[in-house]
């Protein structure tokens, strides 16, 4: 796990902004914008999909992830890739040390009643946050493009044996991680609401996303 | 279904589909979706979050992303199915095998298994916006403590078989082209055997429904459905 601190001032963010638990956040990131995402409080699942702007049909691709860095876990130096395999964000800072998302199915008030019981059919999940952010949306999304997801700041981790577990969250409050917009994407979070799960102790907690302008580079001299 | 080859078609709750490798080395990647709305699909992380597993095997189900079973795996002499694994494409072929092309090698020319799910994805009116995680029967791929991919490479043999049940209406879509992560400099995937025959659903006291709490419910979620 690698920790890298980020030189980027918060006052010099083009957005700063609180999201809070249980809702849906969409926002439009130009190519080279730096974004953000501050754990405020510890342990929050960030559910978090990426699609390409000018052709939303190019999305996140948690496959295509995985393999390009043959790694599970995602943390500074992964490249972010959609389903036509092109880079859509890289991550260039992270105090947390690793993020998933082989278990980034969402929360879903279906999956709720087979994980949980079939009385969690009413509660809040991040399928909801999905379902209202793309039917808002001008786009036309429908649900087939709501994909596997990445969970930023859990800890989903895989024993050689093939276990699969959620475990205790290794963020804490503070923590962030920050990429880099390789192509104009359209940024869909889902700050989870899920009240089932130990990995952020049963308590959905707000977010922070900051996003600054591609730096300016002003070339050297020859 | 020779090796590198592609299929699709609907298999219907009740019926099982045996899949048999006739060679080693077999990798059969495979996607599912409920026929009747084909939004609702195999979900790889509620599969493995639900069962606590990272791979696939007999007495486990696959999970659509509504909380419904689509098949579970009822027998399989095959202890390790992937699910991490993903889809061999076009450029991977090519540079881990070269070109094969239709004009010098007509039906032995290399496929891959991207380009084999989008061909069958068209001919059910769907495309790359359904292209989700899919599984990877007769392969292993292993992580270690930090997170690193690995393909076991040897890990099937010739007469290695899945049999999956179809609990719902299931529009399933086949490639046996190499797995992605299979570093052998030899494009060799063996012919595999397709069977059906009508199975019935799972019983009150089948495995896969009573090997643990959530399947049961999984399981009832089903049933509901078909109420």
């Amino acid at each position: 796990m690698r920790i890298v601190e980020s030189s980027l001032d918060p006052a010099d963010a083009l957005i700063d902004t609180v999201h809070p638990p249980g809702t849906p956040w969409v926002q439009l990131l130009k190519a080279g914008q730096m974004f953000r995402i501050v754990d405020l409080e510890g342990n929050q699942a960030v559910d978090t999909l990426f699609y390409n702007a000018a052709d939303l049909s190019e999305r996140y691709s948690l496959l295509h992830t995985i393999l390009a860095q043959s790694n599970l876990y995602l943390g500074v130096g992964t490249a972010i890739m959609s389903s036509e395999n092109r880079p859509m964000m890289t991550i260039t800072a992270d105090t947390c040390g690793r993020h998933d998302t082989v278990g980034g199915g969402c929360c879903s008030s279906e999956s709720n009643t087979v994980r949980h019981g079939l009385d969690k059919r009413f509660m809040h999940s991040c399928r909801d946050n999905f379902m209202l952010a793309i039917g808002e949306h001008p786009a036309g999304f429908q649900k087939r493009d709501v994909v596997s997801n990445i969970n930023f700041f859990m800890n989903v981790p895989m024993t050689s044996a093939g276990r699969l577990t959620y475990e205790d969250g290794i963020s804490g409050p503070g923590k962030y991680v920050e990429m880099r917009a390789e192509m104009d994407v359209l940024v869909v979070i889902s700050n989870c609401p899920q009240l089932n799960n130990p990995a952020n102790g049963y308590n959905p907690t707000p977010v922070r996303y900051l996003v600054w302008d591609a730096p300016v580079t002003v070339a050297s001299p020859t | 279904m020779p090796g590198g080859c592609h299929w699709s078609g609907l298999l219907r709750r009740g019926n099982t589909l045996r899949v048999t490798a006739r060679g080693a080395n077999a990798n059969v990647s495979a996607l599912f979706y409920n026929f009747e709305d084909r939004g609702e699909r195999y979900n790889m992380p509620d599969t493995l979050k639900i069962q606590s597993t990272a791979f696939i095997r007999k007495g486990l189900v696959c999970y659509s992303d509504m909380g419904r079973v689509l098949c579970s795996v009822a027998d399989s002499n095959c202890a390790w199915h992937d699910t991490i694994g993903g889809l061999i494409d076009g450029p991977t072929v090519e540079r881990r095998y070269g070109v094969r092309r239709f004009q010098e090698h007509r039906n032995d020319m290399f496929r891959n298994a991207h380009d084999g799910f989008l061909t069958e994805l068209g001919k059910w009116g769907l495309g790359r916006r359904d292209l989700v995680p899919n599984v990877n029967f007769f392969s292993k791929v292993q992580v270690d403590d930090d997170g690193a991919m690995s393909f076991a490479p040897a890990h099937s043999k010739d007469g290695d078989f899945v049999d999956l049940r179809f609990e719902m209406n299931v529009l399933v879509v086949l490639a046996s082209a190499p797995h992605r992560l299979d570093l052998s400099p030899t494009y060799a995937p063996p012919t595999v055997e397709l069977q059906c025959w009508r199975s019935g659903t799972a019983g009150k006291d089948d495995p896969c429904r009573q090997a643990m709490p959530e399947n049961r419910r999984g399981f009832m979620n089903t049933e509901r459905y078909y109420l």
